[in-house]
């Protein structure tokens, strides 16, 4: 190995400063989580075990609890927790796609002059507190609240709709709060689509519907995935929505998560419920990552 | 992980330097709960002593415990509710001992309030009650007249556990504390079994008929039926009596026709105190001091009853609370009334894990 390679150059150091926040931000936090997952409670402060622990001067010893993980995996709470979240998660992407695509690839087939306007009306809801947009839709939706208000005076309905505190509640807080992390990076990709492609597909005689099947839609894969995966990385965590919003029957893990670390003040528990959360995110992202490589692969 | 944190503290000095800097020698830093002092509190006791006073708030014990835990909180002094809260950092060490030399009003304080505090905190060394109540039920009185006939008594828990009866208030709205000590020791008193008993079986039987209601209760939350019910969206709640007392008010200002009443069980129902102790880390011990002293006051703590609705611990200010709240007998109740009030039980740090655990299932319907 000569002298040159070894030494770090520009590139490197530029490829080690997001590698560096990764560690910084991401793997440091997540060991110290996994350190306290694997400690016991106890009524102190802080309210867990060290797992180093000094003997005598120069003798440490590590103590290793798994018995948090054998409890998540055995009590069946747990994973009915992380198929609820799994669930709230999987729709509320899917809804914000059937409902985000349409809106990215109308402001994207839009004259340019309307482009600008349009996104803006996506981005404004960002402008208020993210705490007083969910409060607002607890007015709206609360059984005598604006929605009921309306429907009861045009006579579309003759008593409250129940709405409030139910999961339809939280799909409709959540599908509108991530509705923008969908459609901002489908537009990203939908605005850099080849037009030239799908006016040889129209020469050759190719139907506009099959013309988005077999171009638009392939090719806006990467925009699709990074949009799905905006918002089923946060939803699965989500604890705010399903709090206010949610009823007493919402089981999910953010919230199992607070009542493990605030109620119980059990924080190794929490943590490994925060480690196994980690996990169960990983798989959809290195999916994300294979399908945006072969996405690359093809472009190429 | 020490030599870690070693290594960030020559990383960052600014940032360990701004929240060191927080704390300075005439600086007091208050953590309570929200809405918990009248409005003119604070300025009274900066014009007196020149201290300046950072007041922060929280909404659950939860919520000041995991900061407390997390350690270096920063604060001077805390509002914790003495069972299981306070009970449990006394024994964790957490708090300093008080130096009642420093506090000149301690012999205005209800000798009973006192004597129960004792067999938590020794010698009432730690812990000095602020406010107390009880919790037991809010009702609209006009739609719950209307749903159970003008016959049906309405001082019963038979209100929020009777399936028959939940059932028949469930489309008005019934709501339960999302607390599984008041609710499940609430569910024992109305099924008769002993109020302190947190053996799994007893805690199974409780959960059992909590489940038993559970699809007819609207929602399980501790504060937001303050709202619903002042606003006539619901009909019934588990609540603190201060809170419903709240919500009473609120309706009575908006004049929505809206007529909320509070009552405690006849079955008995549980009591709290609030109380007021100083963290053992805590930098400015000697402005806390003051700060309990000031609030020692007759004609300080008075005031704030007038603004909070609950009764405070010191029976010389009494007099002096409006007459209206004095004569409340939801605030200040009559002593067959306070015959009826159990000490709110605490159970141990694996019984409280238990019901937790039971509790989410009880609450998710799982």
């Amino acid at each position: 190995m000569s002298l040159k390679s070894t030494l770090p150059t520009a590139r490197h150091l530029i490829i080690a400063v997001p590698w560096f926040w990764l560690a910084l931000f991401f793997l440091l936090p997540f060991l110290f989580v996994l350190k306290i997952s694997l400690s016991e409670p106890v009524l102190a402060q802080p309210p867990y075990f060290d797992l180093i622990r000094e003997i005598e001067d120069g003798f440490v010893t590590i103590v290793l609890n798994f018995s948090n993980y054998q409890l998540l995996l055995e009590d069946s709470l747990y994973f009915k927790a992380l198929l609820g979240s799994l669930k709230i998660a999987g729709i509320s992407t899917l809804c914000c796609l059937l409902i985000g695509y349409p809106m990215a690839y109308a402001i994207a087939r839009s004259p340019a002059h309307w482009r600008l306007p349009l996104l803006m009306l996506i981005i404004l809801p960002f402008w208020t507190s993210f705490l007083i947009r969910i409060y607002a839709w607890i007015g709206i939706l609360k059984g005598n609240g604006l929605l009921n208000g309306v429907l009861l005076w045009l006579g579309i309905i003759d008593s409250p709709l129940e709405i409030l505190h139910t999961p339809v509640a939280v799909y409709i807080g959540v599908v509108y709060n991530y509705l923008p992390f969908v459609v901002l990076p489908l537009y990203a990709t939908l605005i850099r689509l080849d037009t030239t492609l799908l006016e040889a597909a129209a020469d050759l005689g190719c139907r506009p519907w099959k013309q988005f099947m077999l171009i638009t839609l392939p090719l806006s894969l990467p925009g699709v995935f990074a949009g799905a995966m905006l918002v089923f990385i946060p939803v699965m965590g989500e604890f705010v929505i399903p709090d206010l919003l949610g009823g007493p029957d919402t089981l999910m893990l953010g919230k199992l998560m607070w009542t493990e670390f605030f109620s119980n003040k059990d924080w190794p528990l929490a943590s490994s419920l925060a480690a196994l959360l980690l996990v169960a995110l990983i798989v959809p992202f290195v999916l994300l990552r294979h399908f945006e490589r072969r996405a690359e692969e093809a472009a190429t | 992980m020490n030599t870690l944190l070693k290594k960030f503290k020559h990383l960052l000095p600014a940032l360990l330097l701004t929240g060191a800097a927080a704390s300075s020698a005439d600086e007091l830093h208050v953590y309570n709960w929200s809405d918990y002092i009248a409005e003119d509190t604070l300025a009274g006791f900066e014009q007196q002593t020149g201290i300046k006073v950072i007041y922060d708030v929280y909404d659950a014990n939860e919520i000041m415990e995991a900061k407390l835990l997390a350690g270096r909180s920063g604060y001077d002094l805390i509002f914790p509710t003495a069972r299981p809260f306070a009970e449990r950092h006394i024994k964790a060490g957490l708090y300093q001992p008080l130096d009642k030399s420093q506090l000149s009003g301690l012999d205005n304080l209800d000798p009973v309030l006192m004597n129960s505090l004792a067999s938590i905190d020794a010698g009432n060394a730690h812990l000095i009650p602020y406010m107390w109540g009880s919790s037991g039920i809010g009702y609209n009185v006009t739609k719950v007249r209307e749903i159970l006939g003008d016959d049906m008594p309405t001082d019963t828990w038979r209100l929020l556990f009777d399936p028959e009866i939940v059932a028949k208030l469930a489309d008005c709205g019934v709501t339960l504390m999302d607390d599984p000590t008041e609710v499940l020791v609430a569910a024992n008193i109305y099924r008769g079994a002993a109020a302190d008993d947190f053996s799994r079986d007893s805690i199974k039987a409780a959960s059992a008929t909590v489940s038993a209601v559970r699809p007819h209760v609207r929602y399980f939350h501790s504060s937001q039926y303050i709202n619903d019910l002042a606003n006539g969206d619901t009909c019934v709640a588990h609540g603190y009596s201060g809170d419903v007392l709240q919500a009473r008010d609120r309706a009575a200002e908006a004049d929505n026709g809206v007529e909320i009443a509070y009552v405690v069980p006849a079955e008995g129902a549980l009591v709290w105190t609030d109380v007021m102790a100083i963290p053992a880390d805590a930098p400015n011990p000697a402005a806390a001091h003051r700060f309990i002293n000031y609030l020692l006051q007759p004609d300080v703590i008075a005031p704030i009853t007038d603004y909070v609705a609950y009764a405070n611990a010191n029976l010389a200010a009494t007099a002096l609370v409006d007459a209206e709240i004095r004569n409340n007998p939801g605030i200040y109740p009559p002593a067959e009334t306070r015959a009826k009030l159990l000490v709110t039980p605490t159970p141990s740090e694996r019984q409280i894990r238990d019901l937790n655990r039971s509790w989410t299932r009880v609450k998710t319907g799982q």
